[in-house]
């Protein structure tokens, strides 16, 4: 795509100089590129390399051998401890538990939140109120807040939530989740995220027909039998780009999971590895790290090879039409 | 009294005036078309009917019934958009009992009432399909297919036939005109094509930016234009407009001189209209005569009470399997005669013009409102 306008008979270069020059031009210019575009993918795929592959040695190759060298005798051991027996902290009982962790917030916090978004973008665009932009504009501004300004009151809130649900504990027996970490941080990631899943699903919206929505009114279909039967169901693009975005996020994210669980049974997977990793048994177990590293990787890897193709089609989608 | 009233409906949306005192009435089972050019406001119009729009002042009756405040859902009314908005993840089954569904209407009900409406409309065939899986005279019959389950009181159209091509387009005008013989459903149908509102209505409302310039049967429109925009407007080719001098005293014959090249200017008696004229004596009118109403002398009105007859340089000759189109140039504006098919004509030659000025109009030049 990119050597796209080097082809163009009509660059200077092809029409300054003779057909041949020309034609050396162009493969030149092609090798340039494609030289470059190699690099970069060389030098991007390099760290999962060495991962994936150390991830698959023993820690006897390991010290001995080259980095970048092939497993010698490619053994899952490595993958086994760090899912079942690896040190987190004090206990050693592996990182299962932190991936079920993580996994119990990042589906409700990513459904959640999309799900949110896409409430406020059909309100935004189909049911405009007074004022819409103004609410569009601040949601907007909610993108640009940094995560470290967020940490502070955020703390202070859960903090009063935590004691109401105390309070609810005292008095009829269950808390509903409030102050539990887990809550907490689907919460975080919810609030966090409903500036970006506002604004795919607004641009999304924005350029969906005005006039089904009025034929369902016609038809008697309410707001929300709109939302459900019409909206949604033809969404599925920008549902898929939303998801992905999320999903990578919230299962991603460092700071929050360790401000607001970052110890004790509920951390997250994040917060585990960087506590695997920081584990130390005498000699560093390069290999189980790297297993480690990469379980923690596979969700992420595993939605956008899912559901990637949808990504770009939505994201343009939103781009042109938005 | 009529079956659907708009009373001095007005309509802004923020500051912009859109719909501006609009009255208009039509008995049950009558086709009502609203014509204008885009932008004009008729959409908005149709959406105030259908609820889909909050009306600014004014009052909509539908049936004697004032239908201010009532959903779009409860107003008994079916409406086909121009775009015919059909729900692109239901079938076309779906999409015609999406309205029952949500009224709760029992299954069985739902697909006896679809296979009637797949039986009118010839689209059995597709009741399995997805929209977008059919081509654009089947989505449009679909979308008349969810209009006519309901079985409402009154039918809206919001330009169904402006995204057909032209062939088709002429073969649902006639289906639709077919149809509403058939159902005698009062309709209200937008357009801003004239001969749509010309072949279709049994009374045609002509808006320009917002306000109701004409209200009237086709013929009234067509014959007695409220003013300049109406007459050129609707029909096709359009009416000729030129300038003519009026000449005559407080008493006595009435003329107008309209200019013509290389000769010395055409004048024509116009007595028939002569008092209404007679002020504008000395001074500029406009002159509107459609092309119909200047021919070759042969093929003139004989029951016509005044046919005069003039010399014209003749510019163009267009012929058009029917008819042949002539252009001559008077009052300094190209004008268009309609002669027979068979007419011998020249360009650069002078020809012969019978004017039926029984059909001819005239308009103040100052407000382009009609004289006479
Ligand atoms: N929701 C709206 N907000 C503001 N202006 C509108 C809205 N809908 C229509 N208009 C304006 O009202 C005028 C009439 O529009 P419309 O009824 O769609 O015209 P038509 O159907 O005759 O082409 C246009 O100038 C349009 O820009
Ligand atoms: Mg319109």
């Amino acid at each position: 795509m990119t050597a796209l306008p080097f082809d163009s008979p009509e660059t200077p270069h092809a029409h300054d100089m003779g057909q041949d020059t020309g034609r050396g031009w162009r493969i030149t210019n092609r090798i340039v590129i494609y030289g470059l575009l190699v690099l970069f993918a060389v030098l991007y795929l390099m760290p999962l390399f060495v991962m994936l592959v150390t991830s698959f040695k023993t820690m006897d190759e390991i010290q001995g051998g080259n980095m970048l060298a092939l497993p010698q005798s490619p053994t899952l051991e490595p993958w086994a401890k760090a899912w079942g027996e690896t040190c987190v902290g004090l206990t050693c009982a592996g990182i299962k538990g932190y991936f079920w962790n993580s996994l119990k917030m990042v589906v409700p916090a990513v459904l959640i939140s999309t799900l949110l978004g896409a409430l406020n973008g059909y309100v935004l665009t189909k049911w405009r109120f007074r004022g819409h932009n103004l609410v569009f504009g601040l949601m907007l501004f909610a993108c640009f807040i940094p995560f470290q300004s967020v940490l502070l009151p955020m703390a202070t809130i859960l903090g009063s939530i935590g004691r109401f649900g105390v309070t609810l504990q005292n008095a009829f027996g269950t808390s509903l989740g409030l102050g539990n970490p887990t809550v907490n941080l689907v919460f975080v990631h919810v609030v966090y995220g409903l500036g970006f899943t506002t604004l795919f699903f607004r641009n999304y919206y924005e350029a969906f027909p005005s006039e089904l929505v009025k034929a369902a009114q016609i038809d008697g279909a309410s707001f929300f039998q709109i939302f459900r039967r019409i909206m949604l169901p033809n969404s599925l693009p920008i549902f898929v780009v939303t998801v992905i975005y999320q999903f990578t996020n919230i299962w991603n994210d460092f700071l929050f999971a360790s401000a607001y669980a970052g110890t004790g049974e509920s951390m997250p997977m994040t917060v585990a590895l960087n506590n695997v990793v920081n584990t130390s048994t005498g000699v560093v177990e390069y290999n189980v790290n790297m297993a480690a590293a990469m379980i923690a990787a596979l969700p992420t890897l595993l939605v956008y090879v899912v559901a990637g193709r949808y990504f770009v089609r939505g994201l343009m989608a939103g781009a042109v039409k938005g | 009294m009529a079956f659907l009233e708009i009373d001095r409906l007005s309509k802004t949306f923020g500051n912009v005036r859109i719909l501006k005192e609009i009255n208009l009435e039509i008995e049950k089972g009558g086709f009502l078309v609203l014509v204008g050019p885009s932008g004009c406001g008729k959409s908005t119009l149709l959406n105030c009917i259908a609820g889909l729009e909050p009306i600014t002042s004014g009052e909509i009756r539908i049936n004697g019934r004032n239908v201010a405040g009532l959903h779009p859902s409860k107003r008994d009314i079916a409406m086909v958009f121009q775009s015919y908005a059909l729900y692109p993840n239901m079938t076309v089954a779906g999409n015609i009992a999406f309205g029952m569904e949500i009224r709760g209407v029992p299954k069985l009900e739902r697909d006896k009432a679809i296979a009637r409406v797949a039986e009118t409309l010839q689209i059995g065939h597709l009741l399995d399909r997805k929209p977008s899986q059919l081509s654009g005279g089947q989505r449009q019959r679909v979308a008349m297919g969810r209009a006519l389950v309901r079985d409402p009181q009154v039918f809206l159209f919001d330009e169904p036939l402006s995204n057909l091509d032209a062939k088709l387009r002429v073969d649902m005008r006639t289906e639709i005109k077919r149809l509403h013989h058939r159902v005698k459903t009062t309709i209200v149908y937008v357009t801003h094509d004239q001969i749509e509102a010309m072949t279709l209505a049994t009374k045609i409302a002509v808006l320009r930016d917002g306000v109701l310039q004409q209200f009237g049967t086709p013929a009234e429109i067509y014959n007695n234009p409220a003013n300049m925009f109406v007459a050129d407007f609707m029909g096709s080719p359009a009416m000729n407009l030129l300038a003519a001098s009026v000449e005559g005293g407080s008493e006595g014959d009435v003329r107008v001189s309209i200019d013509r090249p290389n000769a010395p200017p055409l004048s024509l008696p116009v007595n028939g209209v002569g008092e209404a004229l007679r002020p504008f004596a000395g001074r500029n009118v406009v002159f509107g005569i459609r092309p119909e109403a200047l021919t070759d002398p042969d093929g003139a009105d004989r029951n016509a009470h005044s046919v005069v007859e003039g010399d014209c340089l003749i510019d163009v000759v267009e012929p058009a399997g029917s008819d042949t189109f002539a252009v001559t140039r008077l009052g300094g504006k190209e004008v268009v005669a309609r002669l027979r098919a068979d007419a011998r004509l020249q360009p650069g030659q002078t020809a012969r013009l019978a004017f039926n000025l029984d059909k001819a109009v005239f308009f103040d030049p100052s407000d382009q409102s009609r004289i006479a």
